[in-house]
């Protein structure tokens, strides 16, 4: 655009070019400067600046007392001695990292099962999946949360009446909340379900380009339908499952609403923590602030280790045009 | 029924019984919003009420703050969106038109914003607000929200408005029009779907946003929806399900409507045809 506006401004006025030139080049040049000012001054403010802060509070002792005096008392390096020597610390960690791959294998996998269900079925049934996965996205986290804590309690909830019916087992009075595994496997339902939309109507759009022939001639050759998907399928829509991955990984590692809420403060134990969990006990609620910050960096560095290929992938496709 | 055939009613059946697996959830809470307590704690539960009853949705809007918290939140959601939006439009624009060094940092920046983990973010948030007062204050969350509806804006209004076809604007300046008026005439009007949609997005993860509003607001008169909807079951010594569920309603209800809302928005393939014809 500048490039082709410069040659019909200066074209326009041809006896004014030498001396004009210099400035209004200058001018235009520093237009789209003027233009992300505001949106650079204001992440600066409230993010850039809180970051800041963020570096220097995991060097301080900052508990309630500094908080209303304003000022941290130097600590060093003592923050991150105690979160890294704390093994609370590394098996939440560890409870994190696992309970992340399972959230992310299971939303992947079956987000890319129900798009390749989505190009199989009649038009009818697609438009009423996709309505259905539409509502699902739409559902906020918070109202979720309180469904599902309705739908698994105990002596009403229509879980344990719907899995005693179908003679899975005696689920008669049922308590999903008895255990670490249970609480934080009804959290992956919730995190799957939430995130499945997402991903299958995403994977759907790519599947589009798959060209028709090319499956049609790999099924006159007589290959199985895996071989078709994996030979014919999957090499095209490896960009987007790469992306879909990346931020699933980055999205359930950090996750804090489902766990927090739906096994509910008074559960909550350093027996099953996830990381913003953790974070928000030790740092908030303990008001222990030095500490938290040291835990909130290493975190926000563990992220965007993991963060690097998606945002890698977004600019390069973002800069082709 | 031949084979072909017969394989297609399969996989619609698949997708039926995948459909109400999905959806149940969200049927189960309307349900039971509407269902005479009696039904909701029998041993046999029914799937709807014949008899619907409206008076969990009036127990839900009787709790204390359930209106000055539907009040906050629509001050700081729009007050988000308005601020967000109009600063993001500016910065869009200079990532669609101009090419300029630092433009691709600026780009890295927004995208590597909203992979930030919110939870990563309360403790500094928290304790730079509290230095400013901010704590317990709706400007304070404002300005905490912008930290991921700013991103997002400029990123989603950029590709809305690197589709608009430059061949518009520059008919536009060759017909005599200034590099202002093009923008006004021409812009402006193809960006609106763009501008409405992008808002709209922009108000539904604010309003469904959770964690901020529950660190930095702590009285109860200064809370938001959501963090009204987490505390419901606090509130009272038994446990209402019909008036929590009727409360999740209400709280899921703007968003829902919004959201159908847009997803048509985004598929108006809006300025294909006017370069065309």
């Amino acid at each position: 655009m500048s490039q082709a506006e410069g040659t019909a401004v200066a074209a326009g006025a041809p006896g004014l070019r030498r001396r004009r030139f210099s400035r209004g080049r200058f001018l235009r040049g520093s237009v789209p400067y003027g233009l992300i000012v505001p949106v650079a001054a204001a992440i600066g403010a409230i993010l850039g600046y809180p970051l800041y802060s963020l570096v220097r509070l995991s060097l301080q002792h900052y508990g309630l007392f500094e908080l209303i005096s304003h000022r941290g008392q130097w600590v060093g390096l003592d923050n991150f001695r105690s979160v890294l020597g704390d093994a609370v610390f590394w098996h939440t960690l560890l409870r994190t990292v696992v309970f992340t791959a399972v959230n992310v294998s299971a939303t992947i996998v079956l987000g890319t099962l129900v798009a390749l269900l989505l190009v199989r079925v009649s038009a009818w049934a697609r438009l009423l999946l996709t309505g259905g996965l539409v509502l699902v996205w739409a559902t906020p986290v918070v109202v979720a949360v309180q469904i599902w804590y309705w739908m698994t309690n105990f002596q009403n909830g229509v879980v344990n009446y719907v899995l005693t019916k179908l003679r899975v087992g005696d689920f008669f009075q049922h308590d999903w909340y008895a255990t670490t595994f249970s609480q934080l496997g009804l959290v992956t339902t919730l995190v799957v379900w939430g995130a499945l939309p997402f991903v299958a109507i995403s994977v759907y759009a790519s599947l589009a380009q798959v060209p028709r022939e090319l499956v049609e001639a790999a099924e006159i050759d007589g290959a199985r339908p895996w071989r078709v998907f994996l030979d014919v399928i999957f090499p095209i829509l490896r960009p987007i499952l790469l992306i879909l991955t990346s931020l699933s990984i980055i999205w359930d590692f950090g996750v804090f609403t489902q766990p927090f809420l739906l096994i509910g403060q008074s559960h909550i134990h350093p027996g099953n923590y996830l990381m913003g969990v953790y974070l928000f006990e030790e740092g908030y609620v303990k008001t222990d602030f030095g500490r938290g910050a040291a835990i909130s960096l290493l975190m926000l560095l563990m992220v965007s280790a993991m963060s690097v290929v998606y945002v890698r992938k977004m600019v390069r496709m973002g800069d082709v045009e | 029924m031949n084979p072909r055939r017969a394989t297609r009613a399969g996989w619609n059946t698949v997708a039926v019984v995948l459909f109400v697996l999905m959806v149940f959830p969200v049927f189960w809470m309307i349900s039971t919003a509407f269902k005479p307590d009696d039904q909701i704690v029998s041993a046999d539960p029914s799937w709807f009420s014949l008899h619907p009853t409206i008076a969990h949705f009036r127990a839900a809007i009787d709790t204390p703050f359930f209106w000055t918290d539907v009040k906050n939140s629509l001050i700081i959601v729009c007050t988000t969106v308005v601020i967000s939006i109009g600063l993001a439009f500016l910065a869009a624009i200079a990532l669609a038109k101009y090419r300029f060094s630092g433009r691709k940092l600026f780009i890295v920046l927004m995208i590597g914003i909203q992979m930030l983990p919110q939870a990563g973010l309360i403790i500094p948030l928290y304790v730079v607000l509290a230095r400013y007062h901010q704590v317990n204050a709706l400007t304070g969350v404002i300005l905490t929200y912008m930290t991921f509806a700013l991103p997002f804006s400029v990123w989603t209004l950029r590709g809305f408005i690197i589709n608009i076809p430059r061949e518009l604007e520059e008919a536009a300046m060759v017909d005599g029009s200034t590099r202002l008026g093009a923008f006004v005439k021409i812009l402006l009007p193809l960006a609106a779907p763009g501008l409405v949609a992008t808002s709209v997005f922009a108000f539904i993860t604010s309003w469904n946003e959770y964690i901020f509003a529950r660190v930095l607001l702590n009285d109860q008169g200064k809370q938001t929806l959501t963090v009204w909807l987490s505390y419901f079951l606090g509130s009272s010594r038994h446990t209402d399900w019909g008036a929590l569920m009727a409360g999740s309603t209400l709280t899921a209800i703007p968003v829902l409507v919004f959201f159908l809302l847009v997803q048509r928005k985004i598929a108006f393939g809006l300025t294909a045809g006017a370069v065309k014809a």
